[in-house]
């Protein structure tokens, strides 16, 4: 039974009528519909928390993927960062660094938390592990911004997707760093309201993001797109904070996203048959990796089905 | 269309990378492949069609289905040294990629032998880590993870199925999903009964009283722990 709240206006409403957050909200649901109790739900949440924050520093100390293609550049970010960017510090590039780390680790098949899958897991952490310092973020708030994020990506997901082969990157980065803005408003002390404009800008600006990996590999552009989308998530949540609002409702902006994604040719949708997977250099990379073979245990034999 | 109302359905699952349906999934089909074989097997034959064989290596499907057939949960860390594993743990392997049509595009197959005994099973990987069972020991099957479900493997003969679904009957047990297929006629025969809630022991053991019945593997288990699922807790094998 499809019980969930449909929309985000819905929850905004509901929220203004009781008086209560966001992440409050989004925890009675999960109670009631669940069959839980808030005690394991905050368990289970914090159990992710910490899978986020081991990725995070693992990733910092540099990684490479089996490809070889990806790795390293959270590191050489960090270095960056530490040497004095000459545009200055700022909490933009603190948080690139985190979520490309996460995204690191993911490729090389360490363990992450899908956030709201694995290609799109850099985004979300890299905003929270980023601004708890800076808003004095205690563990219960960290756990609310995380429910936030959950229950405003199941009303995108639940009204349009969040998987890259039903409706691209916009379904993925796009999701995240929709659910992530809107989550970064809460944690600042803003309203729920003020938490869909965030969600609606967000979304909007990545909106028809194809999902076009090189050689099928959840690497390139997945793991700058990560960082990409954390940029993207604090932005909008500024914006939203200081007031501006998305002049397109944000399930409308929602739904739009969820139709430009059933618009969308296979070939943009996780095939790797189109766009940046389709260039001559992916090309050449692909053949590259099919010829060497780019890990180091015992090739398999190909063959027809013999069955 | 895939349908949330959970948190961690959006925040989770926890897993290895890079990928929820090459590589969650995929650790998940080894799992199911080994606890329904009820042992870890001392071979394996795995042949991955469709996306599963073009793409296998770039997302470690080949590494997940090992480390699941070893036991490993799908956060288990060193399932990118599976191989390794499965020569340390005594699991030989065998891997094939098939260009053969399948109606999934995340398809694959395992054949388990361990001593004289064999097992085939196979299973696709629908997105989100999610899978569905198609095939079980040559018997066409469609085990989703929404509800739990049992198998009754039986000689085919006429009464056997109103036999079992007289007794969930008695006990009020609500089928909510029923296939039966065979071989030939009066030959090996698979029931695969799901139920609104699990079947509880006491039914279970009033069931497995019907002497033509043959193995009964339940999958409830299975489903509630989809990413460890222990062979050590299972009820009934062989």
């Amino acid at each position: 039974m499809k019980l969930y709240p449909k929309n985000f206006s819905t929850v905004v409403h509901n929220c203004n009528l009781s008086g209560i957050s966001l992440s409050r909200y989004f925890l009675d649901i999960e109670i009631v519909l669940n069959e839980t109790t808030e005690e394991i739900v905050l368990s289970k949440m914090e159990k992710n928390l910490s899978v986020m924050e081991s990725a995070a520093s693992k990733g910092m100390a540099g990684v490479t993927s089996f490809s070889g293609l990806t790795g390293g550049d959270a590191k050489r970010l960090a270095t960056f960062r530490a040497n004095g960017s000459p545009f200055g510090d700022s909490h933009y590039l603190e948080a690139m660094i985190h979520s490309l780390a996460i995204n690191e680790v993911n490729a090389a098949m360490g363990v992450i938390c899908a956030t709201p899958t694995a290609g799109s897991s850099g985004v979300l952490p890299g905003a929270l592990l980023t601004m708890r310092d800076r808003l004095n973020l205690d563990r219960r708030a960290q756990l609310n911004f995380l429910i936030t994020a959950g229950g405003t990506g199941i009303l995108i997901g639940n009204q349009a997707s969040i998987s890259g082969a039903e409706g691209g990157c916009q379904a993925e980065v796009g999701s995240a760093s929709a659910m992530t803005a809107a989550a970064l408003v809460e944690a600042a002390g803003g309203t729920p309201s003020q938490s869909a404009h965030a969600l609606a800008i967000a979304l909007k600006n990545l909106l028809g993001l194809s999902c076009d990996p090189v050689a099928s590999l959840v690497e390139v552009p997945c793991i700058k797109r990560n960082a990409v989308g954390v940029v993207n998530a604090i932005a909008a949540a500024e914006m939203a904070l200081a007031g501006i609002e998305s002049r397109i409702p944000v399930d409308e902006v929602i739904q739009a996203m969820g139709s430009i994604g059933r618009m969308m040719p296979v070939a943009l949708r996780e095939t790797a048959l189109g766009g940046l997977a389709q260039t001559p250099t992916a090309c050449r990379m692909t053949t590259m990796l099919q010829e060497e073979g780019h890990i180091l245990w015992p090739f398999p034999t190909v063959t027809s089905d013999d069955q | 269309m895939a349908y949330f109302q959970s948190v961690f359905d959006i925040i989770g699952p926890v897993m290895v990378g890079p990928s929820s349906s090459h590589t969650a999934g995929a650790v998940r089909i080894g799992l199911a492949a080994r606890f329904i074989f009820g042992e870890q097997p001392e071979e394996v034959d795995i042949t991955l069609y469709g996306s599963f064989g073009h793409t296998y290596r770039g997302h470690g499907t080949d590494l997940a289905m090992i480390g699941g057939l070893l036991g490993r949960p799908t956060d288990s860390d060193d399932i990118r040294y599976a191989y390794e594993l499965a020569e340390k743990e005594g699991l030989e392997v065998n891997i094939k990629v098939s260009d053969r049509n399948v109606a999934h595009p995340n398809t694959a197959r395992v054949v388990m032998y361990s001593g004289n005994r064999s097992m085939s099973m196979t299973a696709c990987s629908i997105g989100g880590g999610m899978i569905d069972i198609t095939e079980i020991d040559g018997f066409r099957v469609r085990v989703s993870f929404d509800n739990p479900t049992v198998l009754f493997f039986y000689r085919d003969r006429p009464g056997m199925i109103a036999r079992v679904t007289r007794i969930l009957a008695d006990h009020t047990i609500n089928v909510s999903h029923m296939q039966v297929s065979r071989k030939e006629e009066g030959s090996q025969a698979l029931m695969a009964i799901s139920t609104d809630g699990a079947i509880p022991e006491k039914v279970m053991a009033e069931i497995r009283l019907i002497s033509e019945l043959g193995p009964i593997i339940s999958l409830t288990e299975l489903m509630r722990e989809p990413d460890s699922a222990p062979i050590d807790s299972m009820g009934e094998q062989e």
